[in-house]
């Protein structure tokens, strides 16, 4: 590993651990790496739960501090979710991972820390990611009677719909978006290093050039 | 009296009294912002409650994927808005982290000294509407007081009194005077603990705050660990961590500070470890003020943090490097990372994926008070409905930051 400049928390050592996790997991790690510091554990979507409760109870990572989703749309099971852990007596924290696609549900930790429960309603409600076993399964951060799920990367950043105090209803209404201008995205990623710009009107340009040949 | 007649014995039986449901907030002084609960009562005792969260929801990390990393940053500083400084604290570190940056000592320093200010802003406005909630007025004015000076300083050091946006990746935006500094050591040597001794003096002893505080919402060690607990709830619980000691950054490993911890885990003990928190918080900025060096306050590196205006009179590169900068921002090497700091709620974890490009692929907040939230329920069981405010007030929680 490179030599650590930044000035980040500084966890236990990581030595040794990444080996020592995915022994002790066998074969419901998939996958696992050390990068940046951090130690990611890829496990197996049906075992996760049997695979956190072993690094709780016998590993010493008693706290569930975060889950996390992720929408990856060029995979073919889209979404990931990630289990951060926290150990307080070593003094460490690893990250556990799934993916998971939009039928195929994740098993629920809320057998195993309360505040799973939440977390992954949380995970629901922006992914639409299922969690199997979960009780109380609702939506948390979106309004009452929201409609799909917003930080999937298909959904658009303006949404569908705005809401609006109708003076003749006298209530709130929704209404589609309807945008005065475009949204204007600024990019300004190098030409050189990626980007691809389709700038409007070079699809006409082609057009013509292939009616000439 | 010959027509009255007893047809039933005198004695009715117990009659049933169905539990009811009452709507709290979402437009409640005691709500801390817009928090609705649904509460289950059976008299005034609560047996259930259900919050509802996500009615400041807009929609940050959704946002922040259509932002450059620089232009990303002042959305945290509207997450919790009580403590802006602490918010930023956990991105550019995540920041500096993909990169692998060094800030150089000067900037460490000063975002330490600040992010204890913030602490110190932060608590005067917890404790104070804390005291508040449970009925008490005056200690909540006078610890306005210091919180406006808190404001004053953030004021002269980044021109913001709130949102300053003023930790960048690789160090801070601007450097700040000496004059700053002496004024916020003299500060915390002199204004602040008399200002806060005297309002404390007003509340730590006194019989109906004790009556409102003390044996309510009690919460184990197991219990705080397993509701995934931090900051001044899990010490508290009697669980000496805080992330500035057990995993230290900046320059943390430096300091010389105690962490206070509670023995009876109720909410008077969370009041108590955040006014402890406020000394020591002052502790840190006076050996913040005393050993800082002089220096850069931002990384040299010219890939990330942009050049001096004078520089860029002179020379072509830092004219390319400022443009270059400020339209299509860095790039951060591909990779993910959780990084969490001890904001002053507890601790707020960043977890950022990067695909190599100027922008977050991913931007994951951790914020405090939804893991304290939902414990809620959990606290409030059996306690009275007045309560409930309490307990609230001892979470210390911003709807900014919750619904994110």
């Amino acid at each position: 590993m490179s030599k650590v400049l930044h000035s980040a928390p500084k966890i236990a050592s990581n030595e040794g651990v990444l080996d020592a996790l995915t022994a002790a997991l066998g074969d419901m790690v998939v996958a696992s790496k050390e990068e940046h510091g951090e130690i990611v554990l890829t496990i197996a979507r049906d075992r996760i739960e049997d695979a956190l409760r072993d690094l709780r109870d016998n590993h010493e990572y008693q706290q569930l501090m975060e889950i996390a989703g992720a929408d990856y749309p060029d995979r073919e099971e889209r979404f990931e979710v990630v289990y951060m852990l926290l150990s307080l007596t070593k003094n460490h924290r690893i990250m556990a991972k799934v993916s998971a696609a939009e039928s195929t549900p994740v098993p629920t930790v809320t057998t195993l820390w309360p505040n799973a429960g939440w977390l992954e309603r949380e995970v629901f409600d922006m992914y639409g990611v299922i969690f199997d076993g979960n009780t109380d399964l609702r939506r948390i951060l979106t309004d009452y009677g929201f409609e799909g799920h917003p930080f999937r990367k298909d959904f658009p950043l303006t949404g569908y719909v705005e809401l609006r105090y109708s003076e003749e209803e006298k209530r709130v209404v929704y209404e589609p978006v309807e945008l005065p201008q475009d949204l204007r995205q600024f990019d300004f990623m190098s030409p050189w290093e990626g980007a691809e710009y389709i700038l409007p009107g070079d699809e006409k340009a082609e057009g013509e050039g292939d009616a000439k040949a | 009296m010959s027509g009255l007649q007893i047809d039933e014995a005198p004695t009715t039986g117990d009659e049933v009294i169905s539990n009811y449901t009452i709507n709290f907030g979402p437009q409640h002084p005691a709500a801390h912002g817009v928090l609705r609960m649904v509460m289950e009562l059976d008299g005034e005792i609560i047996e259930r409650i259900d919050p509802h969260v996500g009615l400041l929801h807009r929609g940050t990390e959704k946002l922040i994927e259509h932002k450059t990393y620089l232009q990303a940053l002042p959305y945290f500083d509207r997450l919790d808005y009580c403590s802006p400084l602490g918010m930023e604290y956990s991105y550019v570190l995540a920041v500096e982290k993909l990169l692998n940056i060094e800030v150089p000592e000067r900037a460490q320093y000063l975002r330490v000294m600040f992010a204890e200010l913030t602490r110190i802003c932060n608590h005067m406005l917890n404790l104070g509407s804390h005291v508040m909630d449970v009925g008490a007025m005056t200690p909540n004015l006078w610890m306005f007081e210091v919180r406006e000076d808190c404001l004053n300083f953030f004021e002269r050091a980044s021109g913001a009194r709130m949102h300053s946006a003023w930790f960048r990746p690789g160090g801070v935006h601007q450097d700040v005077p000496l004059k700053l500094l002496t004024d916020i050591d003299e500060w915390c040597a002199g204004r602040l603990p008399e200002l806060f001794g005297d309002a404390m003096k007003l509340i730590v002893d006194n019989r109906i705050f004790k009556q409102r505080n003390v044996d309510i919402a009690h919460v184990n060690k197991e219990d705080a660990i397993a509701w995934g607990f931090s900051g001044p709830m899990i010490r508290a619980a009697g669980i000496p961590w805080d992330i500035r000691k057990s995993q230290p950054y900046d320059v943390y490993d430096r300091m010389e500070f105690d962490i206070p911890v509670g023995t009876n885990s109720d909410c008077y003990d969370r009041f108590m470890v955040r006014v402890k928190e406020v000394y020591e918080s002052a502790k840190i900025i006076r050996q913040c003020v005393a050993e800082m060096p002089e220096g850069p306050i931002a990384s040299t590196d010219g890939k990330v943090s942009p050049p001096k205006r004078g520089e860029m009179k002179q020379s072509m590169e830092a004219l390319i490097h400022h443009f270059k900068l400020y339209t299509e921002g860095f790039h951060v090497p591909a990779g993910e990372v959780y990084v969490a700091t001890e904001s002053p709620k507890g601790e707020f974890g960043v977890y950022l994926v990067s695909d190599g490009s100027n922008k977050p692929y991913r931007c994951k907040i951790r914020p405090t008070a939804f893991s304290h939230l939902q414990a809620m329920d959990f606290m409030c069981k059996g306690h009275m409905l007045p309560d409930a405010t309490a307990i609230l007030g001892a979470i210390d929680v911003v709807f900014g930051e919750c619904d994110r």
